[in-house]
């Protein structure tokens, strides 16, 4: 017979195979999983065992030929977790601590890592950015502890910190790492597991390990292909054309109608397609005597649901895992390469394609200008700039591309002493190597929304490049002892990290034409560095295998703070109690686990947004564009820069309580957790004494943010026997926040910092962080409705009863970050079958409906000389004026999401090359039930405008093992 | 290795305080900075890496905050646009969170601070050359705490080149010491700074000061509550007397593209279509007045953004037929504004463009090379009549006509319209002042001298949020300090009524 791997039909080699009743009579599978055995009795059983696989028993039945599909043990897979500078059993582990493992990733057309664990994890959420292909997505976990610095978690890719910033001319920086090299994402979600990161964790930790090859692997070749199709899910509703002339002629009159044209464009129809994409990816995983290996290249072509949006993507990646001096030098290796080549939409379109006038067409013939595209001109003939553009002339006569390279690598040597077995020491070199080139952006002459004036030149031409160099050394010595006498085990950690962050780029933007009248709008340069330098260690104390301690210390310095606060001290510490340990509770069969946590630490924030010098008194040379004639010559300027000599670390305080539970020999196990955050030293922009510095808002340490929340997840196996195999993950996370303190001096009467810019006027904000509310909250009139439920134009409440209402009315009404999220996932196996699926659910997270508040309302469509469309929802309010602060445009944004359901089968004897062939079939972003008005309820950040559609994937897949 | 911590900037365009002021060249760098902070937005142009937070870049322009301080509040001018913050100017109904409110006040101060910077480093050097930028750097910050007197009164935080830079709140001043510290400063500098006329263009001379002197005089009764009209004449006539300008024959060129070759500007604050681009300044000024029916092309511009006009009280004030002061643009307009919002109602004006006086473009159609007028010497020859018809000692009755009606021959192209002796009173300086510095950015202070800015004495449309106008509390004649700084700086109390 052949053994296989369940969940993905490869065949198993060195599974054993023992009989029942003579259990010296066995064997174990061959690198194809075949295997065949002499047995005593046709009527015994055979018994399968491997590592990190459910034992099965099979009966033999009389049968000569028994195939048989091994399933993985989850439980049994995440024996070892990835820790922070270390491995650990997970039995002894005492932070939050959550793997994502390959077998349970997001099947699809998935271009960036973040997105194969969606939904999988509590308290972690995963907000894709938009739909444009390789797309970044926004993670959250637990919500985040800052305002004004990042929120984002610390990547660490095979024991490298990723740059946290972006890199220009790419969408995403994780997408540059292939998702098919993953074999493990383990998120860190408490100050005790995260706090060996020191100044960088405040806001989790994820650690992404790629696969690799073991010892006395026979070659193995696998590829895996995707083709999908991409279809528009939604489109926004907005007037039709004979809608439109109704409206228009009704509302205005001649003076509107003059403008009407005879054509009927739906422009969302005008500006998305249909897209095709596929994703090919070939691996070889073998080992060469003591070293093991593997290989991998990859190609990925997305393309958008935008016109003109496209990513082509080639990795490469090359792990070798050798050993040396008898397994006491090992060496990890481990290289990945790609290549990205971007082709951005004009995104502007998106917008535009809303409020353009459906009266008009695309192109006019005779038209010899602007490329034939229809354009609004006034009087002189000349475009209208504050018009809407044409939609499809923004997308065609677009040109943004670029070719961005980047290497990740390290090798890490983990040497063993021969007379102190028990203590190990690793060197770990990394770099981060990112290059873009040859950023270009064009928009020719022609171009209707690049004109400037008749005899001037016209278009853009932009090129960028960047250059990022981040390296990295880790050293560190680690002491493990079973201390059998006092029935103890130790495992020490310490280490020093050094760790350089480079960068420089450059800008050069003009007219498109170079060769006419030269103009040089922008030609900016810039290099910059920063250093962290850290030392840490780590202590882990297990009395009786029951009860666990871990305690760790970081001590961080960062270049970017003055030599005063340069330094900064993290500590945590973490109890577990293993209870399923105790004699009153050996005797309960049922319970198969039973794990109290309590943890404490300390981390810390200094990616604040601010450059690399932001406590340096220092002057900037500026531009030519921005000088100032002395006589006949113009002086390019040195201006002082604002600068705080007195910043430092943000500190966040985590206490985290958890129970990790199992029942029934782990069939069903899961945990609960509750935490409480406190953020202090807040990094806020807050105004300065007038006088003071070269600035009127600088970044301090001033505020204080609350973060409390509760998570849930289990996972329950309800069917496991020999061809049924079901498994079902569900999680459940609350979280709130709120902001105690935003100023140095409380004053009741500081409304807070206004934030979330909005489109529509000029610097409009819906959001706002007030004390004693959570941030981001929307700051809006409260509406008044008549006795029908629709709105009464600029009609709000007087809310403090003044008798007038003005700006001291505003009240905050809901935030942006959801209550509670859901995940739920399913996997079944029924013999050859697999089904799976993925949803996600948010209930109270709110949205600002920009698309309506800015675009739908009776003045914006008649303009001198041009009008313009309006969503649909204007015959839900009625507005003739624009009514931006009402908090009728404050939604309810609860949805559910199917983000994928899959279904695959497995051939296990197709062809003698083939050793296994899987196909499936994957629907991602299946549907989404919603009562939101607009197009997704889904808006990091909760100010809905415009969002480049999230697209409806068709996905087929195959998978192929030699 | 901890040393690797210690860093400094490698990006070239960026040096440290200490590095920065080696040579006189290093001074006048920064020192066109100060300039161009009236004029530029920030260090990119037309916008990026700011200025000036918590606004939109382009707002946040000193000229455009400036204008919109001066003028809208008035009978000259009102705007269209909802942007937060601004309608509220139309019927003088400002409170102290009002982001145009805290985006003058935050320009002004910027100002100072860097003017501040400059001073204490420049006052250690023996240099000739730097020593007469510092007179300059010391002319502008007189100039950024007259507007910091006039807009929000003697309550603000006082701060000279004596105080760092860092956390701590300054202590407020008072109108008096503030009026003394602007008189004191300019009595100094006077002498130091290049002849009349001898600087380069762009840079500030004698003149400047005395023309700065003369209108601190002027108002000084309002600041302080004693007057100094006879002081404002001395200095008035000190500019009258050097020589060095002329009255422009064509009164438009003052307000062109090539207005840098105009006569009489004694001090400009410089835009150019290429080298300073912004979206403020009198790129906003010529941009934000074209709208409806009106040309952009024969502005010399892109497009217009159909925000400013102006009320029937302004247009009253003109003999529309033969005054060639009165560039309205009527056409499709109405007279009367109903709807503040809509362009069309209230005549448009033409004053400002973007086209040279032999009626080319400017160089580029976005940004306007048009110069700001901050002095001119048409406002010193009122000045001057104002003085004298106020009673103002030392002063010369029929020099005061004879200046008066130069501007008026100019303005109708004969003697027709000269005024006698008996014509030259307060009030008529007043409508004549109107006539001949609309839009410039004086009226404001104007209607405060004269009492006439928040009472019923005098009212104009949507003056008090109604059509037909009406009088305001009295404490709008001050802005509010913003209540940004009255949060952080707890040295500081809020203006009355606010």
């Amino acid at each position: 017979g052949i053994v296989t791997d369940a969940s993905d039909g490869q065949p198993l080699p060195g599974v054993n195979i023992i009989v029942q009743n003579a259990p010296s009579v066995g064997t174990s599978s061959r690198a194809d999983g075949a295997y065949s055995l002499s047995v005593p009795s046709e009527t015994d059983t055979l018994i399968f065992s491997f590592v990190g696989y459910i034992k099965q028993e099979v009966p033999i039945d009389g049968r000569s030929t028994i195939d048989i599909a091994l399933s993985s043990d989850i439980q049994a897979l995440d024996d070892v977790v990835v820790i922070g500078y270390g491995t650990q059993d997970v039995d002894d582990n005492t932070g939050s601590v959550t793997a994502v493992n390959a077998d349970d990733f997001n099947e699809g057309a998935i271009t960036s890592p973040e997105e194969l664990f969606q939904g999988k994890t509590a308290g972690v959420n995963v907000t894709s950015n938009d739909g444009a292909p390789g797309s970044g997505a926004t993670i959250r976990i637990r919500g985040g502890s800052s305002l004004s610095a990042s929120n984002d978690p610390l990547f660490v890719v095979d024991g490298v910190p990723l740059d946290g910033s972006g890199v220009s001319g790419m969408r995403s920086p994780l997408n540059t790492i292939n998702p098919n090299d993953i074999a493990s994402i383990t998120v860190l979600k408490d100050a005790s597991a995260t706090a060996i990161y020191g100044s960088r964790a405040s806001n989790g930790v994820i650690i992404i390990e790629t696969k690799k090859g073991t010892v006395g692997q026979e070659l193995k070749v696998n590829y895996t292909g995707k083709f999908s199709v991409q279809t528009n899910r939604n489109q926004v509703d907005v007037l039709s054309a004979d809608q439109f002339r109704n409206v228009i002629r009704e509302q205005f009159g001649e003076d509107g109608s003059q403008y009407l044209g005879e054509a009927s464009t739906n422009w969302q129809n005008k500006i998305y397609k249909q897209s095709l994409s596929q994703d090919h990816n070939l691996s070889f995983t073998g080992a060469v005597n003591q070293l093991p290996y593997r290989l991998s290249l990859g190609y990925s072509g997305n393309n958008g649901i935008l016109k003109t949006s496209q990513l082509d993507r080639l990795t490469g990646s090359l792990a070798l895992t050798p050993t040396f001096l008898d397994d006491r030098l090992k060496i990890d290796l481990n290289l990945k390469g790609m290549q990205v080549n971007n082709q951005f939409a004009n995104q502007a379109a998106i917008g535009s394609a809303v409020v353009f006038d459906p009266t008009k067409p695309v192109k006019v013939e005779g038209e010899n200008r602007f490329d034939g595209y229809y354009t609004w001109v006034d009087a002189d003939g000349s475009p209208i700039s504050i018009a809407p553009s044409n939609p499809v002339a923004l997308l065609n006569q677009t040109n943004d591309e670029s070719t961005v390279y980047r290497s990740i690598g390290n090798v890490k040597f983990d040497y063993t002493t021969s007379f102190l077995p028990e203590l190990s020491a690793t060197l770990n070199l990394g770099y981060d190597y990112s290059d873009v080139g040859d950023g270009l952006y064009t928009v020719p002459e022609t171009a209707a929304f690049e004109y400037s004036g008749a005899n001037e030149a016209n278009g853009v031409r932009r090129d960028y490049s960047q250059k990022k160099e981040n390296e990295l050394l880790d050293f560190y010595l680690n002491y493990n002892d079973d201390l059998s006498s006092i029935d103890s085990k130790v495992d020490l950690t310490a280490g020093y990290s050094w760790e350089h962050h480079y960068s420089r780029g450059s800008e050069y933007a003009t007219n498109f034409d170079r060769s006419s009248t030269l103009v040089v709008d922008q030609d900016t340069d810039y290099e910059t560095e920063h250093y962290i330098i850290s030392f840490f260690g780590r202590m882990n104390y297990t009395f009786k295998d029951k009860y666990l301690l871990t305690a760790t210390l970081r001590q961080d310095g960062t270049s970017r703070f003055s030599e005063d606060n340069r330094w900064g001290l993290f500590p945590s510490a973490a109890l577990a109690w293993k209870m399923h340990k105790e004699p009153f509770l050996k005797g309960i069969d049922d319970i198969s686990q039973l794990k109290l946590r309590l943890g404490y630490g300390v981390t810390g924030q200094q990616r604040i947004g601010q450059g690399d010098y932001p406590y340096l008194g220092r002057y900037t040379y500026g531009e030519p564009t921005a000088s100032y004639q002395f006589g006949d010559t113009f002086l390019e300027t040195l201006r002082p820069e604002g600068y705080n000599a007195n910043l430092k670390w943000e500190e966040t305080t985590t206490y985290n309580l958890g129970l990790d539970y199992g029942f029934l020999n782990d069939r069903i196990y899961g945990s609960v957790e509750t935490y409480y955050r406190e953020t202090t030293d807040l990094l806020n922009v807050v105004p300065v004494p007038a006088g003071t510095n070269f600035t009127n808002r600088i970044l301090s340490n001033v505020g204080t943010l609350e973060v409390k929340g509760v998570e849930f997840n289990i996972t329950g196996r309800p069917i496991s026997t020999d061809n049924t195999f079901w498994e079902v993950g569900f999680n459940l996370s609350h979280n709130t926040n709120e902001i105690t303190k935003l100023t140095t001096a409380d004053d009741p009467d500081y409304i807070g910092v206004e934030t979330g810019g909005i489109a529509g006027g000029t610097g409009n904000t819906i959001q706002i962080h007030s004390v004693g509310h959570p941030r981001s909250s929307f700051y809006v009139h409260e509406q008044v409705y008549d006795q029908d439920g629709n709105p009464i134009e600029g009609l709000y409440v007087d809310r403090n009863d003044d008798g007038v209402v003005d700006e001291d009315d505003k009240y905050r009404y809901q935030n942006p970050d959801a209550d509670v999220t859901l995940g739920l996932s399913s996997r079944l196996e029924y013999k050859n079958w697999d089904a799976s699926f993925s949803a996600r659910a948010s209930l109270g997270n709110y949205i600002y409906n920009n698309v309506a508040s800015s675009n739908s309302f009776y003045s914006d469509m008649l303009y001198t000389q041009y009008i313009r469309n309006t969503p649909t929802s204007i015959f839900d309010t009625d507005f003739n004026t624009e009514q931006f602060h009402s908090d009728h445009y404050v939604e309810n944004a609860s949805f559910l999401r199917m983000d994928n359901i899959t279904l695959g089968y497995t051939f296990s004897d197709v062809l003698t090359a083939v050793s296994s062939l899987r196909l499936s079939a994957t629907v991602q972003n299946a549907f989404v039930i919603t009562n939101y008005s607009g197009l997704d309820p889904e808006v990091f950040g909760g100010i809905d405008n415009n969002l480049y559609p999230r697209p409806r994937t068709f996905m087929l897949g195959v998978n192929l093992n030699f | 290795c901890v040393d690797n911590l210690n860093t400094s900037p490698l990006d070239n365009d960026i040096v440290t305080s200490e590095a920065v002021y080696e040579t006189p060249e290093d001074y006048r760098q920064v020192l066109a900075k100060l300039y161009a902070g009236f004029a530029a937005t920030g260090q990119q142009g037309p916008s990026g890496n700011a200025d000036i937070q918590g606004i939109d870049e382009g707002f946040s322009s000193y000229i455009r905050q400036f204008w919109v301080a001066q003028e809208i509040p008035t009978d000259e001018a009102v705007v269209a646009w909802t942007d937060p913050g601004l309608p509220e100017f139309n019927y003088q109904s400002w409170g102290a969170s009002n982001d145009f409110v805290m985006g003058m006040y935050s320009r002004i101060f910027y100002e100072i601070t860097l003017a501040n910077e400059f001073i204490r480093n420049a006052n250690g050097n023996e240099n000739s050359m730097v020593q007469s930028y510092n007179a300059e750097a010391r002319f502008l910050r007189a100039l950024s705490y007259w507007h910091a007197l006039d807009f929000y009164g003697g309550g603000i935080p006082f701060v000279t080149e004596k105080d760092g830079v860092g956390a701590y709140n300054p202590q407020p001043a008072s109108a008096d010491s503030v009026f003394s510290y602007i008189e004191n400063e300019l009595l100094a500098i006077e002498d130091q700074l290049p002849a009349t006329g001898q600087n380069e263009y762009g840079r500030a001379g004698q003149a400047a000061a005395w023309t700065l002197l003369a209108k601190l005089y002027l108002n000084a009764e309002v600041y302080t509550g004693e007057q100094r009209y006879s002081d404002a004449l001395s200095y008035a006539d000190k500019v009258i007397e050097s020589g060095a300008y002329a009255l422009e024959d064509n009164y438009q060129h003052l307000f062109l593209a090539d207005n840098h070759t105009a006569d009489g500007i004694i001090f400009p604050i410089t835009f150019d279509g290429e080298h300073t681009k912004t979206y403020g300044g009198t790129n906003f000024i010529v941009h934000a007045a074209v709208g409806g029916d009106m040309s952009a092309t024969e502005f010399g511009i892109d497009a217009g953004w159909a925000g400013h006009r102006t009320t029937p009280q302004l247009v009253d004030k003109f003999d529309q037929e033969n005054d060639s002061r009165a560039l309205f643009f009527t056409e499709g307009q109405e007279l009367e504004i109903q709807d503040i919002e809509d362009f069309k109602q209230g005549y448009a004006i033409t004053k400002w463009k973007n086209i040279t006086s032999d009626g080319q473009p400017g160089s580029f159609p976005e940004f306007v090379d048009t110069d700001f007028p901050m002095f001119r010497l048409a406002d010193v020859y009122l000045i001057y009549a104002e003085a004298v018809a106020r009673g103002a000692e030392g002063g010369n009755t029929a020099k005061a006509v004879d200046l008066v009606n130069q501007i008026r021959e100019r303005a109708f192209g004969d003697a027709s319209q000269n005024i006698t002796p008996g014509e030259l009173t307060p009030e008529f300086i007043l409508d004549e002042r109107a006539r001949e510095l609309y839009w410039e950015g004086h009226r404001r202070t104007d209607l405060i001298r004269y009492g006439h800015f928040t009472s019923a004495d005098y009212v104009w449309a949507w003056k008090g949020n109604t059509q037909e106008g009406a009088a305001t509390s009295d404490h709008y004649a001050l802005f509010p300090i913003p209540s940004s700084d009255v949060n952080s700086n707890t040295n500081l109390t809020q203006n009355l009524g606010y």
